[in-house]
């Protein structure tokens, strides 16, 4: 055992701290620094800002932009990005769809897609959840009939982030409706701007719009947009869902965000037990769960998912949500009130609205019980 | 000792039921009601007048009714029920709370009876930027003429409200009470994350009058009126409750996933029964602290404000966020109710303290006293 980075990965850790806060562009950082909203055009930027550095998608094969890095120096990487206030790579574009083309698409779909993809020249959306297909995925219904070269698409997508800034969706479709569930799923590329395409947003209860429903009557996709063979899309949907996964537990953004509460309620801290011990307790569980994920991926193996992955959604879910909860308690009054003022006030108005929208991110991504599930079933053999 | 309602409070709740619960059963009118300014339906505030119910907590000689707390607690519980938005705990509770400890009498029926009949929204303009909750005013101040100078902020609606009592610092020092009528003020109304309306009022040598003696220091009388209107926040916050966790239980009888229904799952009913635990213990002693303002001790009513804030804010955090959670991704959406309900919970957590500045107050008098008599609720005097 031996817990020193070696003098080569401490030079990494340099190199991608310099980078991320020289390269990337000084307001987008400030923006997730003061946890305001990002545009379309910032998330691109960003983006195109690390891919220009080879640090978009460093976990691709590497003929597609990938770096060949070990999980070690992708996590390094993954966290001095969080620390530097850079937007991590679009997760759909970055850990979600591009892998799953790297890994089962054909070199058409790769030439195509994968560079487009690694630089956010398309956006990409994810159009699997429907309105009773939740955690229950595999009871989607939304169908794809072939008619000669193309795919017929018919049905309904929802909770679709971000579709409004969509380019592309990739999605689940059922291609055999006799089948057991799971067999008859396929995975469809489809262009959004594609006729008989509809997005309509959804008010959250934060009154932001970021997720859609998506809507399709007689769309057609050509059949080359198919990923893998027909009815084999469970496969590349479990394949993505492993790294979707590994992905939400956003260690190094929460504990910046922990970091930054200790800084603008410095004052209101000092002389506070109570809130000093909440602090203490979540740095210590913060730091828990930073070591569990080095362990995790000092193991992984070939790309797999560790097993253990579902205890980083789990309880890197938790802590993201219990730290937002610390920040309006920090506020207190602060939150009911304009936010005019001072960086501080704005900064509490924020918080409410982003403690209730934090509420999401456990039960995206394969819901916390899910996980439990995923860790009793599979891990503990219950 | 006896934690039923009588008939007439019976009558009470099916009255209020009747006309507030039938509004908003629809949801879709509820939202409507307050997405449009002023966040509320002014006819049915005119209504909730007719009825008695804003005259409730002030006496017959002031225009008001004459009831106790028990029956405050009955309207705010089925106001939280469906999270009506009119401006009740604000305007009726706490600023009318305010003109009716501290107003003279001539104040008193003016305005009590005008806020009694629903012709006028009142608003206690108090917290300001950078301070914590209290019932002191810090950076505005009366000068000799009671000319007001500062800055208010998170003023319950304070850009609709036709009376504003406004708290200030004297000019000897100490915290006293003035209003402002007229549209005084520089007002500037947004949206609570839950929906409500507030406003940030700056004033600069603003006009004012004294309410009840000039210069006279009423910092205890604001932490009475606000330890009151903390627990029937607390109705309010119960009321809110009790619907999530029907909501939760109707749709884990009837959401499918994996072909069965999710009450199948029993993780899921054990977190529900849970919820149910939250909310039962919050009863009590919601019950029981509305019940300590009827025996009238400040000190006991102080005392019993912060323990059921403690409970509350706890239970509420608990209650709404596994309503949240176990309805799933649909709770997220502002178009269904229970993430709303949640919001608003938070809401009332941050208006006049959470459960740590509750646990600071408990703490600070922790070796005072060796056991809690919850049954000793006399005034001691
Ligand atoms: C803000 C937001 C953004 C999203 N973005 C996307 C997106 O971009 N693309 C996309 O495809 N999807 C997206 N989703 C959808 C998300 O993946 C689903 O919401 C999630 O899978 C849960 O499904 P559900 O909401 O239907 O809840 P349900 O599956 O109905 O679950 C309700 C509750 O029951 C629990 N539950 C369900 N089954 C079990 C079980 N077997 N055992 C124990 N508990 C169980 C759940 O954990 C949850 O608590 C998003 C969701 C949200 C809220």
């Amino acid at each position: 055992m031996q817990l020193a980075l070696s003098e080569e990965d401490q030079q990494f850790r340099e190199e991608m701290r310099s980078y991320f806060t020289t390269k990337v562009s000084e307001e987008i950082r400030t923006t997730v620094a003061e946890g305001r909203e990002l545009t379309r055009e910032q998330i691109v930027q960003s983006m195109q800002e690390l891919n220009a550095g080879g640090l978009a998608v460093p976990h691709w094969p590497e003929e597609w932009g990938g770096r060949g890095w070990s999980e070690l120096k992708r996590h390094i990487w993954h966290e001095e990005m969080q620390a530097a206030c850079v937007p991590v790579p679009l997760a759909f574009n970055a850990s979600m769809i591009g892998p799953v083309i790297a890994q089962f698409g054909t070199d058409e779909q790769k030439q195509e897609f994968l560079p487009k993809t690694a630089n956010l020249d398309i956006w990409w959306s994810q159009g699997f959840s429907e309105p009773d297909a939740g955690s229950d995925l595999a009871s989607l219904r939304t169908t794809a009939v072939l008619d000669g070269d193309d795919w017929v698409v018919n049905g309904q997508k929802t909770w679709t982030t971000l579709g409004q800034y969509g380019d592309w969706i990739f999605t689940l479709v059922r291609t055999d409706p006799e089948v057991k569930k799971q067999a008859g799923i396929s995975m469809l590329l489809i262009d959004m701007k594609s006729e008989g395409l509809e997005v309509r947003p959804i008010e959250l209860i934060d009154g932001g719009h970021e997720v859609n429903e998506v809507w399709f009557t007689d769309v057609r996709v050509p059949a080359k947009n198919m990923v893998g063979e027909v009815n084999s899309g469970w496969t590349q949907a479990k394949f993505l869902l492993g790294n979707e996964r590994v992905g939400v537990a956003p260690v190094g953004a929460t504990k910046r965000v922990l970091a930054r509460a200790k800084e603008v309620a410095a004052a209101t801290i000092a002389e506070d037990p109570l809130f000093r011990a909440r602090i203490v307790e979540l740095e210590n569980e913060l730091l828990a769960l930073e070591l569990t994920a080095l362990r995790v991926a000092a193991h992984s193996a070939g790309g797999e998912p560790h097993p253990a992955s579902s205890v980083l959604k789990l309880k890197g879910t938790e802590l993201q949500q219990a730290v937002s909860e610390l920040v309006v308690d920090l506020g207190g009054p602060a939150t009911l009130a304009s936010g005019e003022g001072d960086a501080t006030l704005a900064w509490y108005r924020r918080s409410t609205p982003t403690y209730l929208n934090l509420r999401k991110a456990s039960i995206y991504g394969g819901s916390n019980e899910i996980q439990r599930q995923i860790i009793s079933r599979g891990i503990l053999g219950l | 000792m006896d934690f039923s309602y009588d008939d007439e409070q019976n009558a009470l709740r099916d009255a209020v039921k009747g006309l507030v619960g039938k509004q908003y059963a629809d949801w879709e009118k509820r939202r409507q009601t307050a997405a449009e300014d002023p966040g509320f339906d002014e006819k049915l505030w005119t209504q909730m007048a007719e009825m008695g119910l804003l005259g409730l907590p002030f006496s017959e000689d002031d225009g008001g009714v004459g009831a106790g707390p028990v029956e405050i607690g009955i309207v705010c519980r089925e106001l939280g029920r469906v999270l009506a938005p009119e401006p009740y705990l604000g305007s009726v509770v706490y600023a009318g709370g305010l003109v009716a400890a501290v107003g003279t009498p001539e104040q008193r029926q003016e305005i009590l009876g005008a806020l009694s009949g629903g012709e006028s929204v009142l608003a206690f303009a108090h917290d300001e930027p950078g301070h914590r909750w209290g019932p002191e005013a810090h950076d505005v101040t009366a000068d000799g003429e009671g000319r007001l100078t500062g800055v208010k902020d998170g003023v319950l609606h304070g850009a609709r409200a036709d009376v504003l009592v406004v708290s200030a610092v004297l000019p000897d020092g100490g915290t006293g009470l003035f209003l402002v009528t007229d549209g005084g003020g520089e007002r500037t109304g947004y949206s609570t994350p839950d929906g409500g309306r507030a406003a940030r009022i700056t004033f600069d040598s603003t006009p004012a009058t004294p309410l009840g003696a000039a210069a006279a220091d009423v910092t205890s009388s604001i932490a009475t009126v606000q330890d009151i209107t903390r627990i029937m926040a607390a109705n309010q916050a119960l009321g809110a409750m009790q619907t999530q966790l029907k909501a939760t239980v109707d749709y884990l009888k009837s959401r499918k996933q994996f072909g069965v229904t999710l009450n199948t799952f029993q993780a899921l009913n054990f977190r529900a029964a849970d919820m149910y635990t939250s909310q039962e213990l919050t009863h009590s002693l919601v019950d029981w602290a509305t019940m300590v303002v009827a025996a009238g001790d400040p000190t006991k009513v102080a005392d019993a404000a912060a323990r059921v804030g403690l409970q509350v804010s706890r239970a509420g955090r608990h209650v709404g966020q596994e309503a949240i959670q176990l309805h799933g991704g649909i709770a997220m959406t502002a178009e269904y109710n229970v993430g709303t309900f949640t919001a608003h919970l938070t809401a009332l957590d941050h208006l006049l303290g959470d459960a740590g500045h509750h646990l600071r107050t408990l703490d600070a008098q922790l070796t005072s006293y060796d056991a809690i008599d919850p049954l000793d609720v006399a005034a001691t005097a």
